[in-house]
């Protein structure tokens, strides 16, 4: 794994004796509400990000050196939620299309958990990243955004039209307002936590 | 999706890829002499790894000799520990300058980074119910 080679390169863990990072990913269609959500439980800021198209599998340019070969910027919201000195909540929120798997592949290394933000209007637009937490076994809620206009689905039809494993926290939520938004972002620490704690008890049982 | 949100021309192969949360292409990579990975060391800094100041850093001739922008992170690191992401936002730098850039600051001794968490490894009971009560009491 990546993080291997840094400890034999110069990177030291004595940062970690008193800080600790803890990260959650905020998920879902293009719209549908992440930027609003970590505004309003966090301070934020835009972050920038960039790839090589190649990586993306889109543009393969290897006519030059690296200076020749082209990048993309993927904006990201970025909040940070300090808990107290030396602990604090960083939260990233990144576009849901399957071409950005990129970004999430760094991004949920390590991740504590993810709040998938849904739109009943368009469920489907978060299909791909459900399907995506399921499979890398990384906890999530799934946080549905009360537009006004949207008519009103309870947490089980939404679990059920999702087709979310069983468990699997649902969450109406508004992502405009900060206690709401916190309340998602309590649901998945605490399921978070017991789903780390069933795994603990799956392995040594 | 529109293509002529993105600002990109019609030129440019692959421009259909974007939509409005892809940014233009760019290359960012003058400042770090076109590198785009770090160093030899071959550190790659994850996005909430911590960097703090090193104790013991190359003194003033050695500093005077760093770029503007290797300066500014530096002294974002002096004034508060913190994620390489916050670094990046703070200096409005894309994050993938800001690897290479910590990489050269790391290499000449300049900073340290904390390991990230390893991902099997949750934080524990106490730590996590500390941050339901933190966010509680938000
Ligand atoms: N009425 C209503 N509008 C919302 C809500 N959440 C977000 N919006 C609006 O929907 C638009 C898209 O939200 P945004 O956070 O930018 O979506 P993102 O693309 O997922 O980051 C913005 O104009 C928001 O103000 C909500 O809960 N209710
Ligand atoms: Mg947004």
């Amino acid at each position: 794994m990546a993080y291997e080679r840094s400890e034999s390169s110069g990177a030291d863990d004595s940062a970690d004796s008193t800080a600790l990072a803890l990260k959650i990913l905020v998920a879902g269609g293009f719209g549908v509400g992440k930027t609003t959500l970590v505004g309003a439980v966090s301070e934020i800021r835009p972050l920038r990000t960039e790839e090589q198209l190649s990586r993306a599998g889109e543009f393969v340019d290897d006519t030059g050196g690296v200076d020749q070969k082209t990048t993309t910027t993927v904006a990201m919201d970025f909040g940070r939620i300090t808990i107290r000195s030396g602990l604090s909540l960083y939260l990233f929120g990144t576009p849901g299309q399957d071409r950005f798997w990129f970004l999430w592949d760094e991004l949920s290394q390590g991740a504590l958990g993810a709040v998938v933000l849904a739109d009943t209007r368009r469920l489907e637009d978060c299909f791909p990243a459900v399907d995506y937490f399921e499979h890398r076994k990384i906890p999530f809620v799934v946080a549905v955004n009360c537009f006004t206009g949207a008519r009103a689905y309870g947490a089980a039809e939404v679990s059920r039209a999702l087709d979310l494993d069983r468990g699997t926290p649902v969450v109406l939520c508004d992502a405009r307002d900060r206690d709401s938004g916190k309340e998602v972002l309590i649901r998945l620490v605490e399921y978070a936590g017991r789903m780390h704690t069933a795994r603990l008890l799956d392995t040594v049982g | 999706m529109n293509e002529d949100s993105t600002g990109v021309g019609p030129s440019v192969p692959g421009s259909q890829w974007y939509d409005a949360d892809a940014g233009p292409l760019v290359r960012p990579y003058a400042m770090t002499g076109g590198r785009t990975k770090p160093g030899p060391s071959n550190v790659r800094f994850d996005l909430i790894a911590l960097v703090v100041v090193d104790d013991d850093p190359p003194g003033p001739a050695e500093e005077s000799l760093l770029g503007p922008e290797h300066r500014s992170l530096l002294a974002l690191c002096r004034a508060v520990t913190q994620s390489v992401a916050e670094l990046s936002a703070d200096a409005d730098l894309p994050v993938g300058v800001v690897r290479v850039l910590l990489g050269d600051l790391l290499e000449s001794g300049f900073v340290r980074v904390s390991r990230p968490v390893p991902p099997a490894q949750l934080p524990d009971e106490r730590i996590l119910r500390e941050v339901i009560d933190g966010l509680r009491a938000l």
